[in-house]
């Protein structure tokens, strides 16, 4: 195959890709016209759509809600995973390959099992409408305890033995000597974690009924599905316009990381 | 080893075992004992023997919401690798701006499948959609590409082999450069054509890699929810019903909290049996 043919046919194929995200975004800053061309720039350039998204639902506030949820759990995953990755990796214990299996079989098991369970549990904890429901579910995760396993696996004994004769205690251990030495695995447990939450529509739809503690893909679902968009495209586009940024933001800054982190958790399954 | 040292491994596990208690062990065995009962979750649980279990053989929306995801994975499974590995190998042997097209491709990967819908929405419209507006304007009929039962689940298919298809880019090139160049090198030697290299070569070395996206895959066909939950709420005519949205809507449109935790309990035996024949079957093929 020629090299022109092949570059023609690449670009052809990344263009179906970024073309339609630049379309959302010039159609979203345009008046309904625009939205009706195949335009790359705003058409009739206007805010109003953006102002009747902000009119009509409590963006801001899911935009909130959403940062907090993501932040929160994915800080719990962090320091959660790190301690059940370091024991299975380094301390010797009885029980040890059970919960290795435990791992594996969570792993494996289909969510749609524990879905109506996991939401009844939420009902008699009284967890529904509150920010412990988009939490606590979320605060371990198989994967991320592997990855920690994985990476202490690798560090060097003698790091370890220095610290005890320190008189380090085994969380210093963890989160002071050897999380320094484990950043591209923290960078890739964070990106997972994070991207996961920031996407998540189908559970916040479950245990959310309340529209303060809603993050913002279930808002702007529920913007989408219901009347309230009122048949204004523009006004829909502009809400998952919204929903967009603050991740593909992230994604130009970690291009590379994110890239690396999702084909790692995709070869582990 | 002091005492208190011997209890330090099960203190830095006991978050993951209490977890693990509260959010998988309790839910498995709770979702068997749901299936035996009736309940809204508002009165006291009623038990209901196999009821459940006869209702849900002879549940016609059981059924279309199985039929609605084969036919949903025979569209996008096939379409996945063959474009993903067209990509791939497009990809294997570019070096300049290598980089570039995968941050591309990869894009729709890592927005919310709520964002990908709404977008398509505009494209797939059959008044106002991109798609039909360029279908007349060359004259053609316009396709009713979310309003017609048998056409509904395929564009759904399409739309997200296009959200997916750049991370199995990835895979697939994680893949192909596992493939030792001698081989290549041999190959030519003996005159193989590129169809052939790629037939006896290119193909048998990323088995693996296809295995994973047939299964990856299908665990998200049987998991698809929010995609026909905004695009279609699962018409017209329950053609893009998904199982997960089968399960939300007995749930928590009708409340039968027993018969949905039967749905679900099915359905992720279903999955467990579907991979488990794609292991045995695609591991031994090619």
């Amino acid at each position: 195959m020629s090299r022109f043919l092949r570059y023609f046919l690449l670009l052809l194929a990344a263009a179906s890709f970024i073309y339609p995200f630049i379309w959302m975004v010039s159609a979203s800053l345009s008046s309904e016209r625009g939205l009706s061309s195949l335009t790359v720039f705003p058409v009739e350039f206007t805010w109003s759509n953006y102002g009747s998204v902000f009119s009509k639902i409590p963006l801001g506030r899911a935009f909130l809600n959403s940062v907090l949820v993501a932040v929160v759990t994915t800080t719990l995953v962090l320091i959660s995973g790190a301690m059940a990755g370091y024991a299975l990796a380094r301390l010797r214990f009885r029980g040890r390959d059970l919960i290795f299996y435990l791992i594996i079989f969570t792993m494996t098991l289909p969510f749609q099992i524990t879905l109506i369970p996991n939401y009844i549990t939420m009902v008699k904890l009284g967890w529904v409408d509150t920010y412990f429901a988009l939490i606590v579910p979320f605060v371990l995760n198989s994967l991320s305890i592997l990855l920690f396993r994985q990476a202490f696996t690798s560090m060097p004994q003698a790091l370890i033995d220095a610290a005890r004769l320190d008189g380090c205690g085994e969380l210093r251990i963890i989160f002071q000597i050897l999380f320094p030495n484990i950043l591209p695995t923290v960078l890739t447990i964070t990106i997972l974690t994070f991207m996961g939450l920031w996407n998540e529509a189908l559970w916040p739809l479950i245990v959310i009924r309340d529209e303060p503690t809603m993050t913002m893909p279930q808002l702007v679902t529920l913007f989408s599905v219901g009347g309230r968009a009122e048949g204004q495209l523009g006004v829909k586009i502009a809400a998952a316009v919204m929903l967009a940024v603050p991740i593909v933001i992230l994604y130009l800054f970690f291009q590379r990381h994110f890239i690396r982190s999702m084909a790692s958790s995709g070869l582990k399954d | 080893m002091t005492r208190r040292d011997k209890w330090i491994p099960y203190g830095l596990v006991a978050p993951y075992i209490l977890h693990f208690a509260v959010f998988v062990a309790f839910p498995v065995v709770f979702s068997v004992v749901l299936t035996f009962h009736s309940w809204n979750i508002i009165s006291p649980m009623e038990f209901v023997g196999l009821a459940n279990y006869t209702r849900l053989f002879k549940d016609r929306l059981f059924w279309q919401a199985i039929y609605n995801t084969l036919r949903f994975l025979i569209i996008h499974i096939p379409l996945q690798i063959v474009i993903a590995l067209a990509l791939a190998e497009l990809l294997n042997r570019t070096i300049r701006g290598a980089s570039f097209f995968r941050a591309a491709f990869f894009l729709p990967v890592i927005v919310s499948g709520v964002v990908v819908t709404i977008l398509w929405q505009q494209l797939l419209g059959y008044n106002m959609g991109m798609l039909n507006r360029i279908l007349t304007a060359i004259s053609l009929p316009r396709v009713p590409w979310l309003d017609d039962p048998t056409v509904a689940m395929y564009s759904i298919a399409v739309m997200v082999t296009w959200k997916n298809v750049g991370l199995y880019v990835i895979l697939f090139l994680v893949g192909l450069q596992t493939v030792p160049v001698q081989y290549y090198e041999a190959a030519d030697l003996e005159g193989a054509t590129s169809w052939q290299k790629f037939r006896f070569i290119t193909l048998p070395m990323i088995n693996p890699t296809i295995f994973t996206v047939v299964v990856l895959s299908t665990i998200g066909g049987f998991s698809l929810f929010i995609e026909p939950y905004i695009m279609t709420e699962g018409g017209p005519m329950n053609s893009t019903l998904s199982a997960v949205m089968y399960i939300y809507r007995q749930a928590f449109q009708y409340y039968h909290m027993g018969y949905s935790a039967t749905l679900g309990f099915f359905f992720a035996l279903l999955i467990l049996f579907v991979v488990a024949i794609q292991k045995r079957y695609v591991e031994q093929e090619i």
